[in-house]
């Protein structure tokens, strides 16, 4: 267990830095709009969703309706449905923590277990059970030293959560040498970009999600009738 | 506090329980089969690329291609570590000192 726990701390170290001062940033901010730290607890031990809780922070202040509400959590958190098509079999293998699993997967818990090889001699359920703890309470402590310490922070950390930018660079870099085919990182990039100069920074994920599934989808398709098409004439 | 206690309560718990809905909608369609259909798999298995690739797009949503002084310290730090990943192969050193870097550049180069 021990050796688990140093794996899996070592995994989350880049995200501690990131949700440690986006967490501080959320106190700040829901401190600011008139809640205690009780309120910060509670929003990251419930909602857990960084940039959402941003939003959230807004949605309170001007007492917006719940229809809204929830209108605008669908919306931009829409992206997490595709996180758990990767993980519905893997996620099995965690027992008593699946429901845990499925709730706290963040973009952030999400890229890390999708780059995630245990050593041998190590569960992987047990590891990414721990890595996916470990950031909830990153984000917890995060938030609750915003809401406590408010702008008492003596250092400047402005730039710091660029960590969160380069963890994604790495992983991409990471899963570029391992590709057979760069297709769909390309595929991701290109509908990333087009869909944020169509609709701009608030709402273009969701389009761009969709439309790498469509096509990934449908060349796999065509990939495949071509197989059958060569099986049909015996060149196999 | 601008909606009162129950107000509140009930925000927090209407973003929270959209959010666990997200989450759970693929285990939800899915988790109670036996066999994962075929092109599910097959799409579990490509679109973490594509994901991670609009992520990154994601995280240089906000970058001002305007002005230089906004967009240089992104794309410097970004090469960065890209570069000193695909030489070292090291995600914390990788990671760290491209954090470094951009604190450095937004903080006392582009100020």
């Amino acid at each position: 267990m021990a050796n688990n726990f140093k794996f899996a701390f070592r995994q989350t170290i880049p995200v501690m830095l990131g949700y440690l001062f986006l967490g501080i940033a959320f106190g700040i901010l829901l401190q600011d709009a008139g809640y205690s730290v009780v309120w910060a607890l509670l929003a990251s031990v419930m909602v857990y969703a960084g940039s959402m809780q941003f939003v959230l922070v807004d949605l309170l202040r001007t007492g917006a309706g719940l229809l809204t509400v929830a209108m605008m959590t669908l919306f931009i958190n829409g992206r997490h449905i595709f996180y758990g098509l990767s993980f519905v079999e893997k996620y099995k293998k965690t027992g008593k923590a699946y429901p845990y699993m499925v709730f706290s997967l963040t973009d952030e818990t999400y890229s890390v277990l999708c780059n995630l090889k245990v050593p041998e001699g190590m569960d992987w359920g047990k590891v990414s059970f721990l890595i996916s703890l470990l950031d909830h309470c990153y984000w917890i402590a995060g938030s609750v030293i915003g809401a406590l310490a408010g702008s008492h922070i003596p250092f400047d950390s402005t730039g710091i959560d660029f960590s969160m930018t380069a963890l994604f660079i790495v992983i991409v870099s990471e899963q570029w040498q391992g590709q057979k085919s760069h297709f769909p990182t390309l595929l991701g990039a290109i509908s990333g970009i087009v869909w944020l100069l169509l609709l701009g920074p608030d709402r273009f994920i969701l389009p761009a999600l969709c439309t790498c599934m469509v096509i990934l989808l449908w060349t796999d398709r065509r990939r495949r009738d071509a197989a059958d098409g060569e099986k049909g004439r015996g060149a196999a | 506090m601008t909606g009162g206690v129950g107000y509140s309560l009930a925000v927090i718990g209407v973003v929270s329980l959209c959010t666990i809905i997200l989450r759970a909608f693929p285990f939800l369609v899915f988790g109670g089969r036996k066999e994962l259909p075929a092109l599910v798999r097959r799409l579990g298995d490509v679109l973490p690329a594509s994901i991670m690739a609009v992520l990154v797009v994601y995280c240089f949503r906000n970058v001002d291609l305007q002005e230089a002084g906004h967009f240089l310290p992104s794309l410097i730090a970004g090469l960065l570590v890209a570069a000193l990943h695909r030489w070292k192969k090291n995600i914390l050193l990788s990671i760290g000192v491209g954090t470094i870097c951009y604190m450095v550049l937004v903080q006392a180069v582009f100020v």
